[in-house]
């Protein structure tokens, strides 16, 4: 057996030990098992990637789980550029946040709890990147899901935060719905449900069309936007953007893990991991890129007036997300990937950094209410500046060189949407920057706007969360390095390694442009940055009062954007609220108390009553029996003899 | 004619059996500790397992009479595991019924090797030896406890039930007899295609006897009436035994009979075992929803089990049999699994057979409660314990071969039957305790409960290797 395979079992045998004996021998001990495993998952991750940047690559099923006719599903691992990537993302974000989730969550009542979440939830996110087949891909995808449930409604006895929790695991389900369908055409398809066979076998079908629901459907394009759906309810994208806002009742690090680095990032893996099965469709690309180019800008214009500091984090985030499948709408899975991975490192930290803030604030989210806090905790405040610069663009940091391989890709690419979905995702740039310096002007500069009580509290957070920043920031900083394209790199003798390391699995299409355009391009995504920078400082600095001027000129649209375009009020409207009558009116009054009531009551009662009569013939008396016996012979010859008339 | 020595080597396994049961009936003299004797024939059980494995094991002997091949290979490590287990859970419960007699071993072993013979057998009159050696062996241990009345009475009827039951079949045999000339299973196919027999009224009447006999074994309906009382009267650890053990030897010689020497009228004893499965189904699963004695209900318990092994069987194919031997290897573990903790609850006067002495008992025992929780899970079928997998292959088989309305309706019994196992469940884990219980443990139980728990969850998780033995062993 492979030493690979330790990688998602350590963190599961963490969570086993937790759960066992977190409770009752372990206690507020409970991190080291945590923290052990997943940081040995690291090493091996690490170690995993060398080898496979030399060139090594692994299929291999563990042990058939079930094997019948020609189905067949298994345990199996899949080693490639693209698992390594993620494993390391997966890896090193989970092993930091669980470090600062010792000082974070310390105190807390269900602290084993938290960590044993933390590790099942690394175990089936590792489960999800390293499956070789799409059964296992959905094991995992559940089991993000899970968790993701269970972390999120972590405080279970806030109402909020229960609710969030079954909020996002409802809206999911609208997602997976078509995942599970996709997955089941693709068996009937290919008639297996391995990644290796349905990819090299896609090709074959790339004509063939079915009949969907009365209509003939190109087959590429109906399994592509089933799986799809799945990366639509994962990754929040429009229109299930809605739990990811509301997930951010979860304990900060969780919503940095999970609602940031790692499982919402999941849907944008599905598409790169298909890549084989998306390229055949000009159709499914068109829609992954513009659900991707709308959703990054719908999310930036709410991020722009919000004031809750983890929600306007976490509307970037889906903002950041729809431009990842920008990318892979346009074919670019390798720079939707790239983005991918330096996001995990900024956002991580942005939303450790708003974890560390609110540890001084006493639990305050509220934005307005905060102020000049640069004073009292430099760590955070430098660590989050390096990463809004990250995001915002600025040359040199891990941002910009992701960012701007996905605009130019959008620009120089085959995509007929390309050129449209790069002004949006240009326009998005400058939101982003603008959004995310609102966040830094109001929260760290000026005076401070809280309560005297607050204001003596303010404190820097203890090192066991500083330390974990300041690593995240060195990836917020460093992690594009690997990415710097060829208009820079080649004069200095610099690849673009990371396209060449995903090549093998992810491809790499050539840009059309010419170096001018390219140079175009990357000037105009700096300016829009800097600009948005500048225009937050203009509106938050030098003139405070322009913000509350502009919102009373033009409230009819801040309005809209502070009521986040009332998706949700609409969702409740047309989905919420008349499911709910139906369950009332007619389910609970008709179906179950008149139909189902009377069914569930009645049939066992009349097979209780039979059971009872039934039971008499039991007399115990012997001759009785042998009469039985006999009457059973006769009667089955009776029967032969009827089937012989 | 002359005298040619048989091939001994397929046979092996029998021959230590007879050997080590005839042992321990003499060391019973000398020996005073009876437990050494349990070692002993545990010892002995295994050794004779071994040599299945011998060069030359696997081969037809005796003139065609009995055949070794891997279908009986694998019914008779079903038979090693069910009489071991039995050991392992008797032990210390022997001691607390105050019957702690060696002769029980060399009765256990006897009945096993009746079981032996019948699983190889090639003809029908070796069938009858072996099946006369397990019933007789069995009547015996139903009545162990000697001063009981209830224990008693279960031989007795077992006994004269049966008895009833072998005539039915050696009128069966007798007519296979008349019409072919032979009582060898190959050459009672061969001359029914030969001479046209197929079809004709007496030997439909030949194979319904036969059947019946065969159908009293797996306690299936209308034939089970012996099951109940046998099953509550006969000391615990010996229910448990002739739950798994009979009923797989009759399953075996059920695939062996009907697919060996008639399968020329393949539609005829189809259409007489459907109505039993169904019935066997129904009767067992609807009169256990109302009993009120552990034992008993898990005689009905039984009773459905048989019913849905026999879909396999009646799907006739090879994915069909072999399903039906995976159910008999898992049945054998969760069964034996429940009786174990059903046999932890007894101790000196104290039964603890009654449903309600299961009130509250993960409070007072959580971990015998936890264990019967996964038996009563297996059991219900509910994933990821084995039984699931038993019945998923079972049903899949059966539909593969065209009964998915057989299935369906098995289906529904078998959700019926959820209430009565985990209403056990209900009783341990939401009612409060009664009276306190005191379990009767030994090594040798917690060996037996170690050894059905994790079988139970193993070949729940990966039952691929299980059902890869049963297709592989079936010719």
């Amino acid at each position: 057996m492979n030493y690979y395979l330790l990688i998602p079992f350590l963190p599961l045998a963490a969570f086993l030990i937790n759960i066992l004996f977190g409770k009752s021998l372990l206690k507020e001990n409970a991190h080291w098992v945590a923290i052990l495993a997943v940081a040995g998952s690291w090493v091996i991750s690490v170690a995993t990637l060398i080898d496979v940047m030399g060139g090594k690559t692994l299929n291999q099923d563990l042990y058939t789980w079930v094997s019948s006719g020609g189905f067949k599903a298994s345990v199996g691992f899949l080693i490639d550029p693209l698992t390594a990537v993620m494993l390391i993302v997966v890896t090193t974000c989970s092993t930091l946040i669980h470090i600062y989730s010792t000082g974070y969550m310390h105190g807390d009542n269900g602290y084993y709890r938290f960590f044993s979440y933390l590790s099942l939830f690394t175990f089936c996110m590792l489960m999800l990147v390293m499956a070789n087949n799409f059964m296992q891909l959905y094991f995992g995808w559940e089991g993000v899901g899970l968790c993701s449930y269970f972390l999120i409604g972590y405080y279970f006895n806030k109402k909020s935060a229960s609710d969030a929790g079954k909020k996002a695991f409802i809206v999911n389900r609208f997602g997976d719905f078509g995942f599970g369908i996709g997955i089941f055409v693709i068996f009937l398809t290919f008639g297996t449900i391995y990644y290796e066979p349905v990819f090299s076998q896609a090709g074959a079908f790339a004509t063939k069309t079915v009949n969907f629901l009365g209509y003939d459907v190109h087959l590429m394009t109906l399994i592509a936007l089933l799986l799809f759906c799945g990366s639509i309810g994962k990754s929040a994208q429009m229109p299930l953007h809605v739990w990811l806002p509301d997930a951010m009742e979860g304990p900060t690090p969780v919503s940095a893990l999970i609602h940031a680095a790692t499982m919402v990032t999941a849907g944008v893996f599905l598409v790169a991991r298909c890549s084989p099965i998306f390229s055949l469709s000009e159709t499914a690309l068109m829609v992954v890129a513009l659900t991707g180019a709308i959703t990054s800008l719908f999310a930036a214009t709410i991020g722009l007036v919000q004031n809750d500091l983890k929600r306007i984090i976490a509307y970037s985030t889906v903002s950041q997300l729809g431009y990842m499948f920008l990318a892979c709408g346009v074919g670019a899975y390798t720079a939707g990937i790239f983005h991918l991975y330096t996001h995990a490192f900024f956002k991580a930290l942005l939303f450790l950094c708003a974890g560390s803030v609110m540890h001084a604030m006493s639990g305050e989210l509220d934005i307005q209410k905060m102020g000049g806090l640069k004073k009292h905790m430099p760590i955070t405040y430098w660590t989050m500046l390096i990463a809004s610069l990250s995001i915002a663009g600025v040359p040199g940091l891990a941002g910009f060189f992701s960012k701007d391989e996905i605009l130019w890709m959008a620009y120089s690419g085959p995509s007929p949407v390309g050129k449209l979905v790069w002004l949006s995702g240009t326009l998005v740039a400058f939101l982003t920057a603008f959004y995310s310096f609102r966040l830094i002007f109001l929260t760290f500069h000026g005076k401070f706007r809280g309560t005297h009580e607050q204001e003596h509290h303010l404190h820097e957070s203890p090192k066991s969360m500083t330390i974990p920043l300041m690593l995240l920031c060195v990836g917020a900083v460093a992690s594009g390095w690997v990415g710097i394209p060829a208009l820079i790199g080649e004069n200095l003798g610099i690849h673009n390694y990371i396209a060449e390391f995903m090549k093998p699995v992810l491809g790499h299409p050539e840009g059309h442009g010419t170096h001018g355009e390219e140079m175009m391009v990357m000037l105009v995504s700096v300016a829009v940055g800097f600009a948005g920078i500048g225009l937050a400082y203009f509106m938050y600095m030098m003139r405070p009062d322009l913000p509350g001027k502009l919102a009373t000129q033009f409230s009819g649209a801040y309005k809209v954007l502070f009521n986040k375009y009332y998706v949700d009020e609409l969702y409740s409207a047309i989905i919420v609220r008349p499911t709910i009558w139906i369950a009332r009116n007619i389910l609970i009054g008709v179906t179950d108390a008149r139909i189902i009531e009377a069914i569930v009551n009645g049939v066992p009662s009349a097979i209780g009553g039979f059971s009872r009569q039934l039971r008499k013939v039991q007399t115990g008396f012997l001759h009785h029996y042998a009469l039985i016996m006999a009457a059973g012979v006769l009667i089955v010859m009776g029967l032969m003899l009827m089937r012989s008339w | 004619m002359p005298l040619v020595m048989p091939d001994l080597k397929p046979i092996t396994p029998e021959i230590v059996m007879t050997c080590l049961a005839l042992f321990i009936l003499v060391a019973d003299v000398f020996i005073k500790r009876k437990e050494t004797l349990a070692l002993l024939s545990i010892i002995g059980m295994a050794a004779a397992a071994f040599t299945f494995a011998l060069p030359g094991a696997l081969n037809t002997t005796f003139g065609g009479m009995f055949i070794s091949d891997g279908y009986s290979m694998f019914f008779k490590i079903v038979f090693a595991l069910n009489v071991i287990l039995t050991i392992l859970i008797s032990v210390k419960y022997l001691a607390v019924e105050r019957v702690n007699f060696g002769e029980y071993y060399a009765l256990l072993l006897f009945s096993t090797l009746g079981m032996m013979i019948m699983a190889s057998a090639g003809d029908l009159i070796v069938l009858y030896l072996g099946l006369e050696l397990m019933a007789l062996s069995t009547y015996i241990l139903a009545g162990f406890i000697r001063y009981d009345m209830k224990s008693n009475e279960a031989a007795l009827k077992y006994f004269l039930l049966g008895s009833f039951a072998s005539a039915f079949l050696l009128y069966g045999i007798s007519l296979a007899y008349g019409l072919t000339g032979t009582t060898n299973l190959d050459r009672i196919a061969m001359t029914i295609s030969e001479k046209g027999l197929a079809g004709k009224p007496a030997l439909t009447l030949s194979m319904i006897m036969i059947a019946v006999a065969f159908s009293f074994k797996i306690a299936a309906v209308p034939f089970h009436m012996w099951a109940p009382d046998a099953y509550e009267g006969a000391p615990t650890s010996v229910t448990a035994f002739m739950s798994v053990g009979p009923k797989a030897a009759g399953f075996a010689v059920i695939g062996r009979v009907f697919l060996m020497a008639f399968p020329m009228v393949r539609a005829e004893w189809v259409a007489v075992f459907i109505p039993i499965a169904i019935m066997t189904m129904a009767v067992g699963n609807i009169v256990a929803l109302s009993q009120t004695n552990i034992k008993r209900m898990l005689a009905y318990s039984s009773i459905a089990h048989a019913g849905y092994a026999l879909l396999g069987i009646i799907a006739g194919t090879a994915d069909g049999l072999a399903s039906m031997m995976n159910y008999m290897l898992i049945y054998a573990f969760m069964n034996m699994g429940a009786f174990a903790v059903i046999i932890m609850l007894r101790s000196e006067g104290f039964k603890g057979d009654a449903i309600s002495d299961y009130e509250g008992l993960s409070k007072t025992h959580p971990l015998a409660a936890a264990l019967m929780l996964v038996f009563m899970f297996s059991l219900t079928g509910i994933p990821p314990t084995a039984g699931f997998m038993g019945k998923f292959y079972i049903f899949m088989a059966a539909i593969n071969a065209g009964y998915t309305w057989l299935v369906i309706i098995a289906v529904i019994f078998s959700a019926i039957s959820a209430y009565f196992y985990l209403r056990i469940v209900m009783n341990m884990y939401m009612k409060d305790p009664k009276e306190t219980v005191t379990l009767t443990t030994s090594p040798s139980m917690g060996l037996a409960l170690a050894i059905t728990t994790v079988a139970v969850l193993a070949i729940g998780v990966l039952p691929a290797k299980v059902i890869y033995l049963a297709r592989v062993a079936f010719p």
